[in-house]
Parts: C-alpha cells; structure tokens; sequence
C-alpha cells in the first residue's frame, strides 16, 4: 500500500495536486475561522487560483528562459506591458465612438488586438535580445532590465498619453494610465450565460462570483496548454540544443549549431507568452497605468522560480503555489485572523509611536502598526527567504530535476560506476 | 539595411577597424555642430546650456561616487550587486535623520526628528535646515551616512554574500537581488512611501549670462566640494597607502596578488567599507541637491550608476567617476533635443549601445 502510494507521488501532476490541495485546505480553513459563507470561500479559493494560475505562467516563461537556455530575463514586466498596452491602444474604440473624456484607440475587435498584442511583445523581444546574444548572462540581464525600464518611461511619458498621428488619434494615458477592454467572459454570463448565473445564484453566488470563476478557469486552461508546450518544447531537439546552450555554448557551436537563432527563437516565444500574460492579467482588471509594472513583480516571479527549482517545470508551477499561497496572500489572511481573534485598542501610527508605546510596555500599537504593514512586510520576507535559500538550498525543491542535453545520463553511469566499485571493493 | 551597410564596411575593413569609434565621433560631431546652430539661432541660450551642463555636472558627480563603489565590488567579487541602489538609499535616511537631530535638537521630539517626521509629524519647515542655516548639521549628516553606508556594506557582505561567494557570479547576482528588496522594503516598514522634504531654501549664485542667468544653489556647491575632495582622498588611498596598492594588485590579478602574500580578506572588507561609504555620500547628497528622499531614491539612481560604471569600465575607480559624469551631462544636457520623460531613457538607451558596441568601457581592466 505505501510502496503504491509512493509511485504515485512520483507523477508530476499527483505532487502539483496534493500541493495545491494543501494550500487549498489551509485557506478553507481559515475561511472558516474568519466565518466565510459558501459565497466567501469560494471567492477566497478563485483569488488563490487567479494568482497562482498567472504566476505560474510567469515562472514557467523565467524557467524556459533561464532553466533551459541560460538566459537571465529580469526584465519580464516590460514585455507583460508591451502585450497589454498594445492591445489595449488596438481595441479601444475609435475617437468619435469612444465615451467622452477616455482616449480612443483604433477599434479593432478583441481577438486580432490580443494577437497584436503578442505579437509586439514577441517583436520586443527580437530587438531585446538580437544585439544582446553576444553578452554574458550579468550584463544581459542588465540589458533586459534597461529594456523594460525604458518600455515603462516610454508608457509614462506625457508626450504620448494622447497623440495623433496619420490623423487617428490613440495614446497611452501617460502617468495616469488608461482603461482597457470589457472581459469577453463578463460580456458571455451577461448574454447567452444568464441561466447559469440564474441557477447559481440560488446557491448564494452572485453573477460576479460565477464570471470570475469561468475565468479562472480558462486562465487555468491557458496554464496547462503554456505548461505543454514548454514540455513538447523542452524534449524536442529544438530543447536538447537550447540545454546544450545552457551548459556549454561553445561545445554546442563547436557541434555546428547556430546558438544565436536558437537563442532568438526561445526569448522571442518567452517574451510572446508574456505578453499574452499581461494581456489577461492586467488588462483583465480593467485598468493600466505604468505603476503597475514594476521590478518587484519580475522579483516575485523570479522567486517562484527559485523556490521551485530552476530547470523544472513542475517546479516552477509548484513554487507558484508555494510562493502565492504562503508568501503573497499568506499575510492578509494571517492578519484578518489576528484581527478577529486577537482584540487590539488604538489606532495604526508611524514607526517611532510604535516602538516608542513598544519600550514603554504596550505591546498593541506594534502590532496594530505590524498589521497595517503587511505588504511591505511581505516583499521583506521574500527577500530573506530568497537569502535563505541561495545559501542552504540553491538548487531550489526540483533543481536536481535538471534535465540534461545529451539524451545518454553520462553523469549518472559515471556515479553508478563509481558506486558499484566502491561496493565491491575495487580499487581504481 | 543599416546593419549590411555596417557589416559591409566592417568585413571590407573600409574605415581600418576603427568603425565604431568613428561612428561614434562622426555621432558627436553632427551634435556638436547642431549645438552650436542652435545657440547661434538663438533657439537654445547661453544661460539654458549652461545651466544644463552645470546640472549634468553635479548629477554626475553624484552617479560617479555612488558607481565606485559598485565598480570596485564588480571587478574584485565578481558580481553586478543589485543591493548597491537600498544602500544608497538606506545611508541617506540614517545621515538626514542624523541632521535633522542635530538641527532640531531641543526643540523637538528626538524620535520625529530622527525619523523625518514621518506621518505628518514633522515638516522641514519647522526645522528649517539649509546648507547656510544649519552647516554643522549637514556636515554631521553627511558623515553619519558615510559612517552608516560602509557599516551596512560590510555587515552585508558578512551575513549574505561572504558564504556563498563560490556559488558564482550569477548567484550572488540573484542574492543581491533579494538584499535589495529587503532594504527597500524594511525603509519602506520605517517610513511608509511617503516623500520627504528635507530643507528649506538656501541662497542662490545668480550669473548673468546671454538669455538669462545660470543659477548656482548653494546645495551644488557643496556637493561639487565634497565630491572633489572626496575623489582626491581615494586617489590618495589607492596610490600612497599600502593597502590602496594591494587593492590595485588584486584587481588587476587576484590570484597573484594571493600568492605575493596581499590579504585578501582585508581588502574586500576595505573594498566594501570605500564603496558603502561613497554610497552613503552620494546618498546623503542626492537628497540634498533634489531637496526630497524617498524610499526609491537610490533604486531610480541604481541603473543610471550601472550605466557610469559600465562606459567608464568596470574596475577603474576614475573610469566609474569619469563615466558618471559624462551619464549626467548626457542626461541633462540631452534636454536640448528630447522631452524631460525621455532623458533617463537616453541614459539607459546609451548603456546598452556601450554594453553591445564596447563593454570594456572606456578604461576597463585596470583599477586605476
């Protein structure tokens, strides 16, 4: 029975399952002590899942790049930007049609704006990494950081916020930002989906709830079809060079393979699915603004990464769950509970109040203060778990997954080898 | 087409294997020419160009200081340390908090003044500190960041950086990465996102010049000061003191600098203790010159210092301040043909053509 079980574990999908299915009970359960109705925790669980569905796109793109092909990409936030402005500036209805006060667009219909989309991303990415080939990984990542910055002044300068050009008039909303595009599943569940939202609601669920549900279902959707093309990917003999690539560039040019396309190919479809990312992530919440794509959300993407294990899908999936199921939305709900159960007088007041009443023996104005913190504490914990593990567990949990080039372990037979003369004794 | 065009010229070897630098000075002379159009034209006056140009100058110096530090690390550790902006950042808060305790000192509470008043506590005003009302206070300030930025550097690299340094130069990237977004955000636990003023105004050089007048503050005086003598103290370190020799040595070959019996040890720790010192100066005086700090202050400052370090190559102390400098000018004084949004773009823009075209940058290789 154990020994069933555990080859069962050995499946990839089994150990994402059970995983998430772990986070999932934590959450439950802390729904149920914050006294969340059906309505509730199911909200509760799709905000999970909506995260942890997006970052995982995220990290199994950082994987591709970096896991498999030694690219250093932390400038991922600039071509999540490129895929959603573009699309966003491609579907927003034209100028005369739009509603007053919002900027026009050029009014085409969704589905050729979101192939623009990630087609400007891809195209971004083809002018990120041409020049750049020739780099070594530090510098290129600092190339690809100055890229996405430049992308993100670009979307802020004023100068663009609304200009016409060849007599249409678009623009970018500048600082302020702009609205993007109604979601096509709201726009399903308000017309041929009504008697869905209808049957739900005798459950207590509201339309919106059922909406965001559906969505996160296809965005889970979009998960496992990215998630098998990586994996086709990454065991064709396209994937085999690009290992290669990673391991030994020059052994793998000494082999007559042009490393450059190679390399060009992998970050080009890299930087596509990211801005097919930024598409439904950001533009699904309605609203842009350059604010939105900054560093720290390349640092959390890159940590899932790490927790997870460089060079492994699943685990990039699985450091997904861990990171935004703990790390991220952990230290909301921590708080919520404290707030429920733990009875705090005063109100939230600056640092030096708080330890001030701290040394003076009231402990509650630290904890209110603590409290009210949590998002910056949240990026503070990151950083000391990404620490942590560079110096205990570098390899992450999959690390050594790794998958090799060549299709014959060599290293493996070497160690079994060695470990078979030990055992009888041989001395070599 | 642009690129077969290069190409051709560089495989038939037309320009006798200078092309870029050509390139670059024939780039140079087009702009050079259009500025002196346009000064002439009367589009572009004397006093705007020169009030550029002194601004690019101050800027620079600023970039330059902060990139010795990061230059040195770079060449003797062998990683990019992402960390160098929060350290920027994290001594400027601890210097200005000092100098506003020392302005303040009596007449407000201690724990207001040391923390910038966060929350509506405290406004400059009140304390009223400038460069002529309350020199003794920036002074104090300016050495408590100095202080405050070698210390972090050093207790950093103890706790984070000195036990995985053979992990390799991408690794101690990634970790410097995570001491970054630390900092940033144990500042912003401190003092939430909020900007802060810091001074009040302090008299002003007006010269007269044709089209206007090119104003000198006196916050830009004192930092032109402060970083030339600077400068002159580590030019002296590394050419006169023994230690300032063995870091020249190791820079330029570790392993035989080893061998020749140099610690190694004592020279990364006085490597980190210069760089966390010159951060804390370049920190303290940013916000000096721009009058505000917030949490971000060093980070937006961080790319711009990679991009002084890089041009004036990695590992030379007067590359890192010569590379600054010419960042700033171009930052500022590109104001003559770009819109404001974009001159830190063009900053960035010149980094990556440096990185692709020459990564050397101007003195690489060599520590001085």
């Amino acid at each position: 029975m154990l020994n069933s079980l555990s080859t069962l574990w050995e499946n990839d999908l089994v150990k994402i399952g059970v995983t998430l299915g772990a986070v999932y009970a934590l959450y439950l359960l802390a729904g149920a002590a914050l006294g969340y109705d059906l309505s509730g925790q199911l909200n509760s669980l799709r905000r999970l899942t909506f995260l942890i569905v997006l970052y995982g796109v995220g990290a199994l793109v950082v994987n591709l790049h970096w896991g498999y092909s030694g690219l250093f990409n932390i400038g991922i936030v600039g071509f999540m930007a490129v895929g959603v402005y573009t699309t966003t500036i491609l579907t927003r209805p034209v100028a005369g049609q739009n509603p007053t006060g919002t900027l026009p667009g050029l009014g085409l219909p969704l589905p050729i704006a979101i192939i623009g989309g990630v087609l400007a991303a891809a195209a971004m990415g083809y002018v990120a990494v041409l020049p750049s080939l020739r780099l070594r990984e530090d510098y290129f990542a600092i190339v690809t950081l100055a890229f996405a910055e430049i992308i993100r002044i670009t979307a802020k300068a004023s100068e663009l916020q609304e200009f016409t050009i060849f007599g249409t008039t678009l623009g970018t909303g500048g600082g302020r930002g702009i609205r993007t595009y109604p979601n096509p599943i709201d726009q399903f569940f308000n017309g041929a989906g009504k008697p869905i939202v209808a049957a739900a609601s005798s459950f207590g669920i509201d339309g919106s709830l059922v909406t965001g549900l559906a969505f996160v279902l296809v965005l889970t959707l979009l998960l496992g079809l990215v998630y098998w093309l990586i994996v086709r990917l990454a065991e064709s003999p396209f994937g085999r060079v690009l290992k290669g690539i990673r391991d030994d560039e020059q052994a793998t040019t000494a082999l007559a393979k042009d490393t450059n396309s190679f390399k060009i190919r992998v970050f080009i479809i890299g930087c596509a699915i990211l801005g097919l990312l930024g598409i439904v992530w950001q533009g699904s919440q309605g609203y842009i603004a350059p604010g939105l794509f900054v560093p720290q959300l390349t640092f959390f993407i890159w940590i899932a990464v790490i927790i997870g294990g460089a060079g492994s899908n699943t685990g990039s999936i699985i450091g997904s769950i861990l990171f935004v199921g703990i790390i991220y939305l952990g230290p909301g709900y921590l708080r919520r509970l404290v707030e429920e159960y733990v009875g705090l007088q005063g109100s939230v007041s600056t640092f030096p109040n708080a330890v001030g009443a701290l040394l003076g023996g009231n402990v509650d104005p630290f904890l209110l203060y603590n409290l009210d913190q949590t998002s910056a504490l949240r990026v503070v914990l990151t950083g000391v778990f990404l620490i942590l593990l560079l110096r205990r567990r570098p390899e992450g949990l999959f690390g050594s997954r790794r998958e090799i080039a060549a299709s014959i372990d060599l290293e493996s037979r070497v160690r079994d080898r060695r470990n078979s003369a030990g055992a009888d004794g041989d001395s070599e | 087409m642009l690129m077969s065009i290069v190409d051709t010229i560089k495989q038939r070897d037309l320009l006798g294997g200078n092309t870029r630098l050509i390139g670059g000075a024939v780039i140079g002379l087009l702009l050079f020419i259009d500025l002196a159009r346009r000064l002439t034209s009367g589009d572009l006056t004397a006093a705007l160009l020169a009030g550029y140009i002194w601004n690019g100058l101050t800027f620079g110096l600023i970039v330059g200081l902060a990139g010795v530090g990061l230059s040195l690390t770079y060449d003797l550790l062998e990683f990019a340390n992402f960390a160098h902006g929060d350290y920027i950042t994290a001594s400027a808060f601890f210097g200005w908090g000092t100098a506003y305790l020392f302005a303040g000192a009596g007449e407000f509470d201690p724990g207001s003044l040391f923390f910038l008043g966060v929350g509506g506590t405290l406004y400059p005003g009140d304390v009223g500190i400038s460069v002529a009302s309350a020199p003794a206070a920036i002074v104090a300030g300016l050495i408590v960041a100095a202080v405050a930025g070698a210390v972090l550097a050093v207790l950093l690299d103890r706790l984070v950086y000195s036990s995985i340094r053979q992990a390799g130069t991408i690794s101690l990237l990634i970790a410097s990465i995570g001491v970054a977004f630390t900092l940033r955000y144990l500042t912003v636990y401190v003092f939430t996102q909020q900007s802060f003023g810091l001074t009040v105004s302090a008299w002003v050089y007006r010269i007269p010049l044709p089209g206007g007048k090119l104003n000198i503050s006196a916050p830009s005086l004192l930092l032109v000061s402060v970083s030339l003598l600077t400068m002159l103290g580590v030019h002296l370190m590394l050419t006169r003191t023994k230690l300032g020799k063995a870091m020249r040595a190791m820079g330029a070959n570790r392993d035989l600098a080893r061998i020749s019996g140099i610690p190694s040890e004592r020279v990364i720790t006085t490597t980190w203790l210069i760089g966390g010192a010159l951060a804390g100066l370049a920190g303290f005086m940013i916000a000096l010159l721009q009058g505000t700090i917030t949490y971000q202050i060093g980070w937006t400052l961080l790319l711009l210092v990679f991009a002084g370090v890089i041009m004036g190559g990695i590992g030379s102390v007067y590359g890192a301040i010569l590379g600054g400098v010419l960042i700033g000018l171009i930052t500022r004084v590109s104001l003559v043909w770009i819109p404001a949004s974009f001159t830190e773009a063009m900053g960035f823009g010149i980094m990556v053509l440096i990185l692709l075209t020459r990564p050397q940058g101007l003195f690489g290789g060599e520590i001085s």
